[in-house]
């Protein structure tokens, strides 16, 4: 619940994240505001993913805190400790944020439809009905309402993700994390996956934060975006400043090397 | 029936009922050891998984134990100490026992062939524990689990013939006491090879098929 209208969506304290020696973020402060699309950039292995993974709880950060609506996440200060959060209280926020993977990660064994509700059924304990209802309608906007029964399997890499876009957003999540969702398909199917986020970005005022190579897709869709190095954000501007005038000389190769 | 004869077809065909009795009490055993074997493996192997060491250690202390020991012991020991049950009852839950220790091994690598994308999306859906387990990861991990779930039992169906040393009267034992009744020995065991034969190959034929339609 925002304790005022400007309580960002979401606050990184000092957040820190080691794979043994290997240190993938450093000390990271950042925030997003409600409805804002956040394009993280960088080279590969400067811990944009390690962020998405820590927002959906698939990782724990060493040291930090992370808030989702102004309310500690995964840890919280008490008597001056950093605590874990019961995986009770955090699942309760974790709910309210969705996530598409670069594989699709869909269950092979559920049709498309049942992937779709079954969060809703068994996680928000929506009525096998109304959760359909809503199912079919999200199938309807992604363009697969014909493929309601069919096999994950039966699909292509780009229905696949769509299906994925679909049952993420039958949860009605206000944060939705992209990871690099267009990077595991064929060339010819990035277009549909693109312009189904487009519509979303449009037509909702979800949060978005996404990790992705399609720079012309980032400068379309988001309205910041934070330049990656080191585990640290080492430039952050709006996606025109960026990518017509960027400041930083690290974030300049980075340009050049992917434009 | 002259007893000169290296083989009499009469005592092949006289032996056949009293063998035909003893295979519906193997494939009995069979089936209710691998009952046993397939529902308390899959416990064993989610268990060992939970990575909760008061349970784990114990628990891999017992199926180490049970392996490392013969089949024939564990069911001559058991049918001792549990003398107020029946020698079936006794023989079934042994074999079950036995086998899954080795068909929970078949489910951990069963469990260990779902991709981390799976348990990643369920998290990300925010799926409790246990729905995660029984709604995702459980029914692939199973079907993986599907052909060696039917080698072992063709494995157990021909291990049958130790309940023998309890007192089971299945086919083997059924052919030795036929043997001992009338000096006859070789028609009742080649008899009883043939059925084994007969059961046991279209069986794994048809895992086989399983294995081949699954891969």
């Amino acid at each position: 619940m925002p304790e005022t209208a400007t309580t960002p969506a979401i606050q990184f304290q000092g957040v820190g994240k080691r794979f043994g020696d290997n240190v993938v973020l450093d000390g990271l402060d950042f925030s997003v505001a409600a409805g804002d699309r956040v394009t993280l950039i960088g080279p590969s292995g400067s811990g944009k993913t390690t962020i998405l993974r820590l927002l959906m709880t698939l990782e724990e950060a060493n040291d930090g805190l992370i808030l989702v609506d102004g309310q500690p996440y995964t840890h919280e200060i008490r008597g001056g400790k950093r605590v874990a959060i019961p995986e009770k209280r955090r699942s309760l926020v974790r709910r309210r944020v969705g996530m598409v993977f670069q594989q699709f990660n869909l269950f092979p064994n559920m049709t498309v439809l049942e992937n779709i509700i079954e969060a809703p059924i068994h996680v928000l304990g929506v009525p096998r009905a109304e959760a359909v209802a809503t199912a079919e309608d999200l199938l309807d906007k992604v363009g697969l309402a014909d493929k309601r029964d069919a096999r994950t399997t039966q699909l292509s890499g780009g229905q696949q993700q769509r299906v994925a876009i679909a049952r993420a957003l039958a949860m009605e999540p206000e944060i939705l994390l992209l990871d690099e969702v267009t990077s595991a398909l064929d060339p010819e199917l990035v277009a549909d996956v693109l312009a189904v986020l487009r519509n979303i970005a449009e037509t909702t005022d979800i949060t978005m934060l996404i990790v992705t190579h399609e720079m012309q897709f980032a400068r379309e869709v988001s309205n910041r975006v934070l330049m990656f190095d080191g585990g640290k954000i080492i430039e952050e501007a709006h996606p025109e400043e960026i990518f017509t005038s960027p400041k930083n000389e690290r974030t300049q190769e980075f340009l050049r090397a992917v434009l | 029936m002259t007893e000169t004869e290296a083989w009499s077809w009469d005592h092949a065909a006289a032996v056949l009922p009293a063998l035909v009795d003893g295979l519906w009490i193997t494939v009995l055993a069979t089936v209710v050891g691998m009952v046993i074997a397939a529902v308390l493996g899959l416990f064993v192997a989610v268990v060992r998984r939970s990575g909760l060491r008061v349970v784990t250690v114990p628990v891999a202390v017992l199926v180490e134990f049970v392996r490392s020991t013969p089949l024939l012991v564990q069911l001559v020991f058991a049918n001792l100490v549990f003398t107020q049950f029946p020698s079936l009852a006794i023989g079934c839950v042994v074999l079950g026992v036995h086998y899954a220790t080795y068909m929970s091994e078949v489910y951990r690598a069963g469990i260990d062939a779902v991709p981390r994308g799976q348990w990643e999306a369920a998290v990300a859906l925010d799926l409790p524990r246990r729905r995660t387990w029984t709604a995702v990861v459980l029914p692939q991990a199973i079907r993986n689990t599907l052909p060696g779930l039917g080698n072992y039992a063709i494995s157990m169906f021909k291990e049958t013939p130790f309940l023998f040393a309890i007192g089971v009267v299945e086919m083997y034992t059924a052919a030795q006491q036929y043997g001992g009744n009338n000096f006859r020995y070789i028609e009742a065991i080649t008899m009883v090879g043939l059925l084994f034969l007969l059961v046991s190959y279209p069986t794994s034929l048809l895992v086989r098929r399983l294995e081949n339609r699954l891969a």
